[in-house]
C-alpha cells in the first residue's frame, strides 16, 4: 500500500506551521493576514483559483472553511457560499481534497473552520487523520465548546494539528485560562458580539480585548469577525494582534461578481494586496 | 405573540422552518448577548436548555399524574404525546418516568412516510448527529449535512429532537412512532366530532396513533392519557386546504 501512496506535503517537509509563520511575519514587522473562503464556492476549480490568487496577493495563512447546511456562527454571506458550495456537490472529502489540492501549490499554514456534526458524522480520529493527511495545521469546530472539547484536543495532539478555540468580549478571564489550556496554534479572538459578517468600524471593545486577552496568553492572536477594511485590519494589529481573518468582506465579492469570476478575481486580488499592506 | 406586544420577524434563510428559526435566534441572540436573553419552546438546543424546559413543562406530568390518580384511582397504563423538539412529550413524561409500568409513547410527524424522504421522524429515521449545541438523533445525509424536514404540522417540522428523548429512546423507557400527515388529519377530525375539541395538527398525531393504539385488541381496556398540547385554532385554514374545503 504505502509505494501506492502520493506524497503529503507534510512528508515532502514543506508546511510551515504556524508558530513559524507568526515568528517570521514578525520579524518582517508585521502582522499576518489571513483570508478565508468557503472551500468549494461556487464550485470546487473556482474556489481553487480563489484560494491561489489568496496566495499570489500576499497571505500568510489561509483560514478554509467547510460548508454546512445550519452554520449558526455565520452571517448571511458565509451563509450563502456555504449554500453555494453544497449545491455544487462540495462533502466532507471532497473538502479534503480541496485542501490537498492546495497543499500543491502552497507550504503556508492552512486552518479550517468546521461545525462538529461534520466532524462527528466522519468519526473523530478518521477526520483527524484525514486532516493531517491532507496538510491541514488547524482545525477551528466553531460550535464545540472547550467543556466538551477534550477528545478532540486529543486527537489534534496525536495528529499534530492545532486545535483553534475562540474568545469573545464575553468571555470572562477565568474562561480565557480554561480556553488556552486547549487551545494551540493561534487563539481566535471574536472582534465583534455575534455572527461573521463585514462591519463598519473597529470599536474600542475589540482594542480593549485583544489586551486583556494578551494578559493570559503567549499564543498569537488572530482577529476575525467584522474585519472588513484595510483600516480594521491595522487597527488590530496596531493594538497587538498577531493577525487578522478577512472572511465576508471577500465573500461578498464572489457574491457580488458570481457572473464573471474572472473579474472577481482581479477584484480579490487587489483587496487582498490592500489588505495585506495593511498589516504593515 | 404580536397581540401580546411581541415583534415577531419571520425567518428568510434556509429552508425557512423551525430549523432555521432556531439558527436565527442563535444568530440574534450572540449578536445581542449583553441585552438578550434566548427562551427556547423546546426541550432542545445547547445545556442547559433542555433542562430548564423539562423542568417548566413538568407541570404537565405532575399535574396529570395526580388528576389520573383521583379520576381513576390509578396511572394510566400508556402516555401519548406527539414528539417535536419534544417538549411536550418530556413535560408529561416526566410525571410518569420512575413509574415503570407506564409505557411512554412519543408520536412524530410522519409527514408523507417515513419511507419516503418527506418525513419528520427524527427518532424514527434521524441517527447521531449534532445540531443546535446537543447531541441526539438528526435527520441527515452520509456527510452529516443536516435534510429538511417535512411534516404537515409546524411544530413536527424539525430535523433534531430534544436529547433527552434521545436518552429515553435508546435506554427503552419510551417508544418513539410516527403517523403520516394524512393519519394526523384523522386524529384532527376525530376529535373534533366526537369531543368538540379541535386539537392542534401536532398534537392531532398523538390522537392518531392512540386510536392505533386502541384498536390492537390488547390494549382495547388500557386507560390512555393523550396529551393534547395545542388547540386547532391556528390550523384550521391548514386543515381546510388539506381537505380540500373552501373557507
Amino acid at each position: 500500500m504505502k509505494s501506492h501512496q502520493r506524497y503529503t506535503a507534510e512528508e515532502k517537509n514543506v508546511v510551515q506551521g504556524y508558530s513559524e509563520m507568526f515568528l517570521d511575519v514578525k520579524n518582517r514587522g508585521e502582522g499576518a493576514f489571513i483570508p478565508f473562503t468557503v472551500a468549494g464556492d461556487p464550485d470546487f476549480e473556482t474556489s481553487l483559483k480563489i484560494v491561489q490568487q489568496y496566495v499570489d496577493s500576499g497571505a500568510d495563512a489561509l483560514e478554509i472553511g467547510f460548508p454546512f447546511s445550519d452554520p449558526v456562527a455565520d452571517g448571511p454571506s458565509v451563509q450563502a457560499a456555504d449554500i453555494r458550495s453544497l449545491n455544487s456537490g462540495m462533502t466532507t472529502e471532497r473538502c479534503f481534497e480541496f485542501i490537498d489540492r492546495i497543499r500543491k501549490f502552497t507550504s503556508i499554514p492552512i486552518g479550517i473552520l468546521v461545525y462538529y456534526n461534520l466532524i462527528y458524522k466522519i468519526g473523530l480520529e478518521e477526520f483527524y487523520r484525514k486532516a493531517r493527511k491532507s496538510g491541514i495545521n488547524g482545525i477551528l469546530a466553531a460550535d464545540l465548546p472547550p467543556e466538551e472539547s477534550n477528545d478532540a484536543v486529543y486527537m489534534a495532539k496525536k495528529y499534530k494539528i492545532n486545535q483553534i478555540f475562540m474568545v469573545a468580549q464575553t468571555t470572562s478571564n477565568q474562561r480565557i485560562n480554561e480556553v488556552v489550556k486547549r487551545c494551540s496554534g493561534f487563539l481566535y479572538v471574536v472582534a465583534v458580539m455575534g455572527v461573521t459578517g463585514a462591519r463598519s468600524d473597529i470599536k474600542k471593545s475589540t482594542v480593549d480585548l485583544i489586551k486583556r486577552v494578551k494578559n493570559h496568553t503567549k499564543l498569537p492572536l488572530v482577529v476575525g469577525f467584522g474585519i472588513s477594511k484595510p483600516e480594521h485590519v491595522s487597527d488590530v494589529i496596531k493594538s497587538g494582534a498577531d493577525g487578522a481573518i478577512v472572511a465576508s468582506a471577500i465573500i461578498d465579492i464572489i457574491t457580488d461578481k458570481l457572473d464573471d469570476m474572472d473579474v472577481a478575481k482581479d477584484e480579490i486580488g487587489s483587496f487582498c494586496r490592500e489588505l495585506k499592506h495593511s498589516t504593515k | 405573540m404580536e397581540l401580546s406586544g411581541s415583534h415577531v420577524i419571520p425567518v428568510e434563510t434556509g429552508s425557512k422552518t423551525l430549523k432555521d428559526a432556531i439558527n436565527e435566534a442563535f444568530r440574534d441572540w450572540i449578536t445581542n448577548v449583553e441585552t438578550t436573553h434566548y427562551l427556547i419552546g423546546s426541550t432542545m438546543g445547547p445545556h442547559p436548555y433542555p433542562i430548564m424546559v423539562k423542568h417548566f413543562q413538568s407541570v404537565i406530568g405532575n399535574e396529570a399524574r395526580k388528576q389520573i390518580l383521583e379520576k381513576e384511582g390509578k396511572l394510566p397504563d400508556a402516555v401519548i404525546a406527539c414528539v417535536g423538539g419534544g417538549s411536550n412529550a418530556m413535560g408529561v413524561f416526566s410525571g410518569f418516568i420512575e413509574d415503570k409500568d407506564v409505557e411512554l409513547i412519543g408520536v412524530e410527524g410522519g409527514g408523507d412516510g417515513i419511507e419516503t424522504e418527506r418525513t419528520g421522524a427524527t427518532l424514527c429515521k434521524g441517527t447521531e448527529g449534532i445540531l443546535h449545541g446537543s447531541l441526539s438523533f438528526v435527520l441527515q445525509d452520509d456527510n452529516g449535512q443536516i435534510s429538511e424536514a417535512h411534516s404537515v404540522s409546524a411544530g413536527l417540522d424539525y430535523p433534531g429532537v430534544g436529547p433527552e428523548h434521545a436518552h429515553l429512546k435508546i435506554t427503552g423507557r419510551a417508544n418513539y412512532v410516527a403517523v403520516t400527515n394524512q393519519e394526523a388529519l384523522r386524529g384532527f377530525e376525530l376529535l373534533s366530532k366526537y369531543e368538540g375539541i379541535i386539537p392542534a395538527l401536532e398534537s392531532a398525531h398523538a390522537v392518531a396513533y392512540a386510536e392505533k393504539y386502541s384498536k390492537v385488541i390488547e390494549n382495547s381496556e388500557k386507560t390512555i392519557i393523550i396529551n393534547l398540547s395545542g388547540r386547532g385554532d391556528k390550523d384550521m385554514f391548514l386543515v381546510a386546504k388539506e381537505m380540500g374545503v373552501e373557507v
